[in-house]
């Protein structure tokens, strides 16, 4: 017998089945509920704008990494993920180039420039949509719903106190928005995929939204349908359970997705009800997401049977 | 008891042979004996080539300290004192015996007079038992612990790794001598309490060890959940004494002794019988093996010789293991021998042996979420990469116990445990500069 056919390797020699890969396609699978409802709620379009933020995020990641020699991760799905949720956060109407423009920016530049996948300091589909915001203010917010262009969403009409949208019809996603982030049912749908799937806890979605529910609930004088409408409005579900649940940009500990979670929920509300945009999910999650490394090292675990510096010395 | 659970992760079980007792391999041609098989000084030969030896005879004496002296299991002609490449990549002195078939016993194999704890030692002292759950740490050391200090005798039958029976085979076969064991032990070492450790996937071994200690004052089983790594001792202690043993300390400075089921058996087996350990109880498994068997087979027995008596290879070897494949240690070639410690020869043809391809961390932190210490490896993986050896000390690197967990987990395959036992050395490095400029 040949003996050097054997291989050495080091332990463990055997590995679960999830890999990266798996994890990125399941986040696929728990998305097309809210593509499916976004077709069907507002139209073809909604298919059209989301595969060209899909096409541009696979092919500029894959030309960036051609031209820098690194290694080719389209493989990995994760710019996949990345377009789906960009177009998916996009108005109904948006030009083409604009929604092209903000693909490239969230993987050239949030993602890429910083180091590919798992180095972002942000989710690059927020920066992306915040950036495309700024940018183009105009197109970001003009909706669409029922061929009235210029229906006013349901957080304006919060803010207005003059709501015309049913509870039913926030929930199926029947109201001007953007096209993915209506529909509550079918992000709810994708969520319960997620954490059966173990692709994600409960822990951020879970405090995201029960902090704008409970602070609204708390601010409204315990209207419970007022805090309703600020759960079922706006971007909250999709940034919550998809968003927010990015893991380079989210704590890894049970502890720190609470903190992390109740952080982007107590922002989300702030802005909505005290600053100048009628929405926050963005800003929020951007924001927590650039004080993750702090909770991260706040959140870390004391390992099992670890004495402390102090007490070591104290011990001497 | 614990507060609460430990971490780990749920694996295939594979325990094929759970329901196989051991057969007796038929007596090998050759076999190969390493002077070293225990944590410690490698054993110093005392016979040269040509010597005729008996089944238990003495063929090496203990080196100086922690060793251990080692037996013949087989009666021949020894051919010559050789030196081999170790699976750890060491180098180490062998005896090579030739055998006659005849399996003649020693004159020198009977039974010690054992009636207090210092002939209970001296003999365990003799019998070359090491622990012989996988880490071949000299017993009689871990035995000679002061008497004061023991308050509980932790007999560690869980069984964690997949596909390995032999330690069941012990509690099913053999739990009367395991239950002998337990009370010398106890008697002995006046320990008051004594928990055998059983996960729960082996209700077998549950009922019988159950059965067997019922005579037995102070000594229960406690069933343990089926989470890989229950058999790791400082978990092993925590789940079923709630003992935190701290970073750096041993089980008996929190009163605990941990002893692998199967020492105990050979324990009570050398006392009763004074046949010492030359045999190994071994599951031959995977999946290039035809018929996977637990082979009771003599110490130094080479591994083809147990694969062929499991009828040869089923597909084209690519991989065999000492050990499970969590934490077993992969074979550069076929010859290398059963050791005292050995408790499993695993072969894997080349679907199971080709390693995952290893790709970017992306965080998502079940590293973090497996690891039953609470450490985290992504983030020591980070700080080894820039040999921050101040990093590793606060990530606490030194109390990973190389279990695999984060290995495991990472969808991103990353060879994350590996990368935390190259990080000791860079925490090591890091502490000795720091001592020296203390000076």
């Amino acid at each position: 017998m040949d003996n050097s056919v054997l291989l050495v390797s080091p332990a463990p020699h055997v590995r679960a089945s999830v890999t990266t890969r798996r994890i990125m396609l399941d986040v696929v699978i728990a998305l097309c509920p809210a593509l499916l409802a976004a077709t069907l709620i507002f139209g073809y379009r909604s298919l059209l704008i989301t595969a060209l933020c899909v096409a541009v995020a696979v092919v500029s990641e894959w030309a960036f990494e051609r031209i820098c020699k690194r290694e080719v991760t389209v493989g990995d799905i994760s710019a996949v993920v990345t377009g789906m949720i960009l177009g998916l956060n996009l108005p109904y109407n948006i030009p083409l180039w604009q929604a092209a423009f903000g693909s490239g920016v969230a993987i050239i530049i949030v993602k890429q420039l910083f180091g590919g996948i798992g180095k972002n300091f942000a989710n690059p589909a927020i920066c992306a949509r915040i950036i495309m915001l700024l940018s183009f203010g105009g197109a970001m917010s003009t909706y669409a719903y029922n061929d009235t262009v210029t229906s006013a969403t349901p957080l304006a009409e919060l803010t207005s106190g003059e709501n015309t949208t049913s509870l039913i019809d926030l929930f199926l996603g029947k109201y001007s928005g953007c096209i993915g982030e209506t529909c509550a049912l079918a992000l709810l749908i994708g969520g319960v995929y997620l954490i059966a799937r173990r692709v994600i806890t409960w822990h951020i979605p879970v405090t995201f939204i029960g902090t704008v529910f409970i602070f609204s609930l708390l601010v409204s004088g315990f209207d419970a349908i007022y805090a309703l409408r600020h759960v079922l409005s706006g971007g909250l579900i999709l940034g919550a359970v998809f968003m927010a649940t990015d893991y380079t940009t989210s704590p890894s500990t049970a502890w720190g997705k609470v903190i992390f979670g109740v952080g982007c929920g107590f922002i989300t509300i702030v802005i909505r009800l005290y600053a100048s945009y009628p929405e926050g999910v963005s800003f929020a999650i951007l924001f927590m997401n650039i004080l993750n490394p702090y909770i991260c090292s706040l959140t870390r675990k004391k390992p099992f049977g670890m004495i402390k510096a102090k007490e070591r010395k104290a011990a001497k | 008891m614990a507060l609460f659970r430990l971490n780990g992760v749920h694996l295939k079980h594979h325990k094929n042979t759970a329901k196989m007792s051991p057969e007796r391999i038929t007596t090998p041609k050759t076999i190969i004996i390493p002077m070293s098989m225990h944590i410690g000084a490698p054993a110093t030969p005392v016979v040269k080539a040509g010597d005729e030896v008996k089944v238990g005879q003495l063929i090496a004496e203990a080196g100086n300290g922690l060793s251990s002296p080692i037996y013949s299991g087989v009666s021949g002609t020894v051919k010559k004192i050789d030196e081999m490449v170790t699976s750890v990549g060491g180098m180490t002195t062998t005896v090579i015996i030739e055998t006659d078939g005849e399996q003649t016993v020693h004159e020198s194999v009977t039974p010690p007079s054992v009636t207090n704890r210092e002939e209970f030692l001296a003999a365990i002292g003799r019998s070359g038992i090491v622990g012989l759950g996988g880490a071949g740490f000299p017993t009689p050391v871990k035995l000679g612990a002061d008497v004061s200090q023991i308050e509980t005798i932790v007999v560690n039958g869980a069984e964690c790794e997949p596909y390995i029976t032999s330690d069941t085979r012990t509690m099913i076969d053999d739990a009367s001598l395991v239950a002998d064991g337990i009370s010398m032990l106890m008697k002995y070492l006046e320990a008051k309490e004594c928990v055998v450790g059983i996960e729960k996937n082996k209700p077998e071994c549950i009922v019988s060890m159950r059965r067997a200690l019922e005579k037995v004052e102070g000594a229960e089983v406690r069933p343990l959940p089926s989470i890989y790594p229950q058999g790791g001792e400082k978990v092993l202690v925590y789940h079923t004494t709630g003992k935190v043993i701290k970073e750096g300390a041993l089980p008996i400075s929190c009163g605990v002794i941990v002893i692998n089921c199967t020492t105990v058996a050979a324990i009570a087996k050398f006392v009763r019988t004074g046949m010492p350990l030359v045999e190994k109880c071994v599951t031959v498994d995977g999946s290039a093996v035809t018929t996977p068997k637990n082979v009771i087979a003599p110490i130094g027995t080479p591994v083809m010789d147990l694969v062929e008596f499991c009828g040869g290879f089923s597909e084209p070897p690519r991989k065999v293991i000492y050990g499970g494949p969590m934490m077993g240690i992969a074979l550069p070639d076929m010859s290398s021998p059963v050791l005292k410690q050995t408790n499993a020869i695993l072969v894997f043809g080349r679907r199971d042996a080709t390693p995952p391809e290893a790709h970017a961390c992306i965080r998502c932190g079940k590293c973090v979420s497996s690891c039953p210490f609470g450490l985290s490896p992504c983030d020591i993986s980070r700080a080894y990469a820039k040999q921050d050896g101040e990093a590793l000390e606060k990530l606490r690197v030194n109390i990973c116990m190389e279990c695999g967990c984060c290995s495991y987990a990472c969808p991103a395959k990353r060879n994350i445990v590996q990368t935390n036992k190259l990080a000791k050395g860079v925490l090591r490095k890091y502490q000795m500069s720091k001592k020296e400029a203390g000076k």
